[in-house]
């Protein structure tokens, strides 16, 4: 066998077909009879609507239909959180459209299907829409002070409050030192080149409703989608396409993940939504609005004692599927890749009037990686010392692995750190920029920049459970098909996943198809998120792999007479001892197709570290990267 | 964002599209599209018909006559970069010009559709307004010529009448001693400046600045000409006690409001910062 291609830089086989054009995204997918959908979305971040009138907006030659909470029966659908649910968070999440509040700017009130988007987008103007204002609730601060309640049932619009604990951190610290700021991080969202996207189509005589446009979480939100429509699961078929972008924030439940399904099965009729970009701006989750205040407790030699204090989330208008991971990880991951005995962090997320939150790109780690670091540069110079040195000093050692971290209230599961080098990735990066060649810049002036050069140690979680889904198809063309759970969004998931599959099978990668993503591939799966894509589905195509193997071994073993496990496989052949041999191609009808599970329930972590050199132009405040 | 609906000119020459103009009060004139098309997309207008310029004949041309540079109107920002008539007579022009948006946006976006759109952080408006340029106008009533100060009304109005078109602009060549420099600050490079500055002065033969011009770009709400600085620069050597002193002044002149990308003192500071650049660059002097 070859060298294995996992490890190898090799050129990403997606990219050729993305680059020239020839990528297939939701918009491209012919579908000449489709209605277009458009939403009309608040206007309002906070008020209570007191007209709704859509008869002119009816009567506009080219509308078919508008649907308002009242066309779906009101109590209308929430959306169920996908991730760390709990009950007492059922009350804040979000109905798939405005009933009789709105609580954001962009919270879907109606939403028009015309034979056009633009007829549809006039047919929004003639809609009569009235809302008395209530004041709006924009910071932190604003939504303890309560001025207005967005769920007036709740009697306050602290929604939970997650906490971290490790060990004993209000016990008293006898000649420790303290040190303690003040963080925030500004809201964030990602905005991908291509918007979200749906085309759904209902077949009246099937029962049948298949949705293109899914990403991420297929089955997830399948499974979602079949119980607010009061559909079997399996009716529905949910298919991921190209996608321009994930970064958390695509292929999750959102409003339009119900309103256009519903409207196809509705109106009988294919319906189109494509997200524009000011709605997009509006209405996919953002992201990472924290503030905190936190404690750092030393010992005078710098070994971390303890850490506590209290970060606040500015949630937005409800809880949306996946907005529970960032707070909970603020609180449980501040203690990083350090040693910190003793935790207590609360996390207090508060509703605001504001575009709901999600999960972006390490949610809540990117925050709370940030106070540490700080916190730890703040505290070096306290005590005088070297800020490498002081974290070097407090980095877990692979000695000390499996190392517990934080617990969170709820739902509790233990987490520990399985293995690492934490204090290799740090040397590392510190050779890679030249930090001692950099260090002297620290603090000067140079051609009006001010030059600051920092690092710091994160670690990131990974592989969250509780399973992925392959199977594996030998074809009568000697090709293996590769079915998998993990969905792509941008990550280079083919290519990966094929280096994997061609290197458990031994075959060179152009033997080898993939179909990634879609629900029509197996009847369970789970998707691309957390960091999971690869670990997950790579195992489970492994063990597929496996099985697929044996039964090549068995079907070759009956047609060289020998036993399976004499039977040596190559690059697409099966030879017995006796030199005897059979292309796997041959033996297809006799291989079943192998279908491959793992379930995992232990997070992976990974780690890393970062250095930055940038310079500050005071005059503007532009901050420009060197390094 | 899709458009909402209009019916669509294309006239071969000026009189047929200013008489359209004329008829239909609610009609407008479409040239590169890149600001109009965005306003209608996001239905903040609804034109009942677009009047398209680009089939109208010598329209783009760019000529120099009596040591004044003439640009028509439906030049485009990649068209004037390029022009070697630009080039030799116009520098700072061009200099500008680089600051203008995007590669994509510079080949569709016209000087006239920038002039008539009256963005206040358009670079054009204040070059114009530094260098004393005259717009030429031409409507139902004929032709005439609007000295550049005159032009800027405010954001986004004009002293052009209804069914009124740019159809050039005028500038005088710059001597080839003149000092000018341009500076800007966006948060991304391309976008509409916070604030910026366009200067240019001679220097007479003692080294002394003389008729020094400064105009003043996305700080306030229109293109400002800034006479503070310059009456302070005026008869003086340059030197960076001087600089800063004008760019002291012009942060007291710039009268900034609040808005969504910064506060007035932050565009007053930025306004000022940007006008010491502008200078030093003019005077090869380097800042610390
Ligand atoms: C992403 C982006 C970034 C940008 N950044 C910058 C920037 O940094 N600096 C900058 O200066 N500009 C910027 N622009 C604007 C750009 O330069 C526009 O092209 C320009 O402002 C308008 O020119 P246009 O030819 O596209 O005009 P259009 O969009 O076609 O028209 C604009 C307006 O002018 C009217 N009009 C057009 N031509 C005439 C005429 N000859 N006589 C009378 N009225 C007329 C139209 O009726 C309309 O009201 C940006 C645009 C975009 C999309």
């Amino acid at each position: 066998m070859n060298a294995p291609l996992v490890g190898q830089p090799i050129e990403r086989i997606e990219d050729l077909r993305l680059l020239r054009g020839a990528g297939c995204f939701t918009d491209d997918i012919a579908a000449p009879d489709a209605l277009a959908a458009v939403i009309l979305r608040s206007p309002l971040a906070h008020g209570l609507i007191t007209r709704l009138d859509t008869e002119a907006a009816q009567k506009l030659p080219g509308v078919v239909s508008i649907i308002t909470a009242r066309t779906i029966g009101m109590p209308v659908p929430t959306i169920p959180l996908r991730l760390a649910p709990l009950a007492e968070l059922v009350p804040y999440e979000q109905p798939v459209i405005a009933q009789d509040r709105v609580r954001y700017v962009g919270e879907p009130i109606a939403m028009v299907v015309a034979t056009s988007a633009a007829i549809a987008e006039d047919a929004l103007d003639l809609i009569e829409l009235e809302i008395a204002p209530l004041p709006a609730i924009v910071t932190n601060d604003d939504a303890a002070a309560a001025a207005a309640l967005l769920f007036p049932d709740s009697g306050s619009n602290l929604c939970i409050t997650y906490t971290a604990r490790l060990g004993d951190a209000a016990q008293e610290f006898p000649g420790a030192i303290i040190v303690e700021d003040d963080f925030s991080t500004q809201r964030h969202t990602a905005a991908t080149m291509e918007t979200r996207g749906l085309l759904a189509r209902w077949d009246a005589a099937r029962g049948h409703l298949t949705v293109h446009g899914a990403a991420k979480a297929p089955w997830a939100g399948r499974r979602m989608l079949a119980r607010q429509l009061g559909l079997d699961e399996f009716s529905i078929d949910m298919i991921a396409v190209d996608v321009g972008g994930g970064f958390g924030m695509r292929g999750e439940f959102y409003p339009e993940d119900f309103l256009v399904p519903f409207a196809a099965r509705h109106l009988d009729r294919p319906v189109k939504w494509i997200e524009d970009r000011r709605e997009h701006l509006l209405s996919a989750n953002h992201a990472r609005e924290f503030d905190a205040h936190l404690q750092l407790i030393l010992s005078p030699a710098g070994d971390i004692l303890a850490v506590r204090g209290r970060a606040r989330c500015n949630l937005g208008a409800y809880m949306r599927a996946n907005a529970s991971i960032a707070p909970r990880n603020v609180a449980q991951f501040f203690s990083g890749p350090y040693r910190i005995p003793n935790i207590a962090i609360d996390t207090d997320v508060f509703l605001t009037n504001k575009t709901p939150t999600g999960t972006y790109r390490g949610p809540g780690r990117f925050e709370t990686d940030f106070f540490r670091e700080r916190l730890l540069d703040l505290a070096a110079e306290r005590l005088g010392m070297d800020r490498v040195v002081l974290r070097r000093r407090n980095l877990i050692t692979s000695a000390q692995m499996p190392h517990p971290i934080a617990t969170v209230s709820a739902p509790v599961k233990a987490e520990e750190l399985d293995s690492g080098d934490y204090a290799e990735t740090l040397d590392r990066c510190l050779g890679a920029i030249g930090w001692d060649r950099l260090q002297p810049l620290r603090g000067q002036r140079i051609n009006g920049r001010h030059h600051g050069v920092a690092v710091g140690c994160f670690i990131e979680g990974g592989a969250a459970g509780p399973s992925e889904h392959a199977r594996l198809e030998l074809g009568a063309d000697g090709m293996v098909d590769v079915f998998v759970g993990s969905s792509m969004v941008g990550q280079g998931l083919e290519t990966v996943l094929l280096q994997i599959s061609a290197d458990a099978l031994g075959l060179p990668m152009e033997r080898l198809r993939i179909f990634h993503g879609s629900t029509t591939y197996l009847r369970i799966g789970f998707g691309s998120f957390h960091s999971r894509s690869t670990v997950m589905g790579g195992t489970a195509i492994l063990n597929a792999a496996t099985t697929l193997k044996e039964a090549i071994r068995a079907a070759a073993g009956r047609r060289l007479n020998c036993a399976p496990d004499e039977v040596l496989l190559g690059a697409g052949t099966a030879t017995n001892p006796s030199g005897a041999i059979v292309n796997w191609a041959e033996l297809a009808a006799d291989v079943p197709a192998a279908p491959g599970q793992f379930d995992n329930h232990t997070h992976t972590y990974a780690y890393g570290a970062h250095a930055a050199h940038v310079g500050v132009d005071i005059a503007t405040g532009h901050v420009e990267i060197f390094d | 964002m899709k458009l909402p609906d209009f019916t669509y000119a294309a006239p071969t020459d000026l009189r047929g599209a200013i008489s359209l103009l004329a008829a239909d009060p609610a009609a407008r004139a479409l040239a590169g599209g890149q600001s109009l098309i965005p306003v209608l997309a996001f239905r903040l207008g609804a034109p009942s018909m677009l009047v398209d310029l680009s089939n109208i004949a010598d329209l783009d041309k760019i000529e120099v006559n009596n040591a004044r540079l003439r640009i028509g109107a439906m030049a485009r920002w990649a068209a004037v970069a390029e022009s070697p008539l630009v080039h030799t007579h116009h520098p700072l022009l061009r200099a500008a010009i680089s600051h203008v948006a995007h590669y994509q946006v510079r080949n569709r976006g016209t000087i006239g559709g920038s002039l008539a759109h009256a963005d206040p952080a358009a670079e054009l408006a204040a070059v114009a307004l530094a260098c004393d340029a005259t717009i030429i106008a031409q409507g139902p009533q004929g032709q005439r010529r609007i000295a550049v100060a005159d032009f800027f009304c405010g954001a986004l109005t004009t002293a052009l009448t209804p069914a009124e078109l740019v159809i050039a602009l005028e500038l005088p060549c710059m001597p080839t001693d003149l000092r000018w420099g341009f500076a800007e600050f966006a948060r991304r490079r391309g976008d509409f400046a916070l604030a910026g500055a366009v200067v240019h002065f001679s220097l007479d033969a003692a080294g002394a600045i003389i008729n020094p011009h400064i105009a003043g770009i996305g700080a306030s709400d229109r293109p400002r000409r800034l006479t503070a600085p310059e009456t302070v620069l005026a008869g003086q050597a340059p030197s960076l006690a001087i600089l800063r002193a004008a760019a002291d002044v012009a942060t007291a002149e710039t009268d900034a409001a609040d808005d969504l990308h910064g506060s007035a003192a932050y565009r007053r500071s930025l306004a000022g910062t940007m006008v010491l650049r502008a200078l030093a660059d003019a005077c090869a002097i380097t800042l610390p």
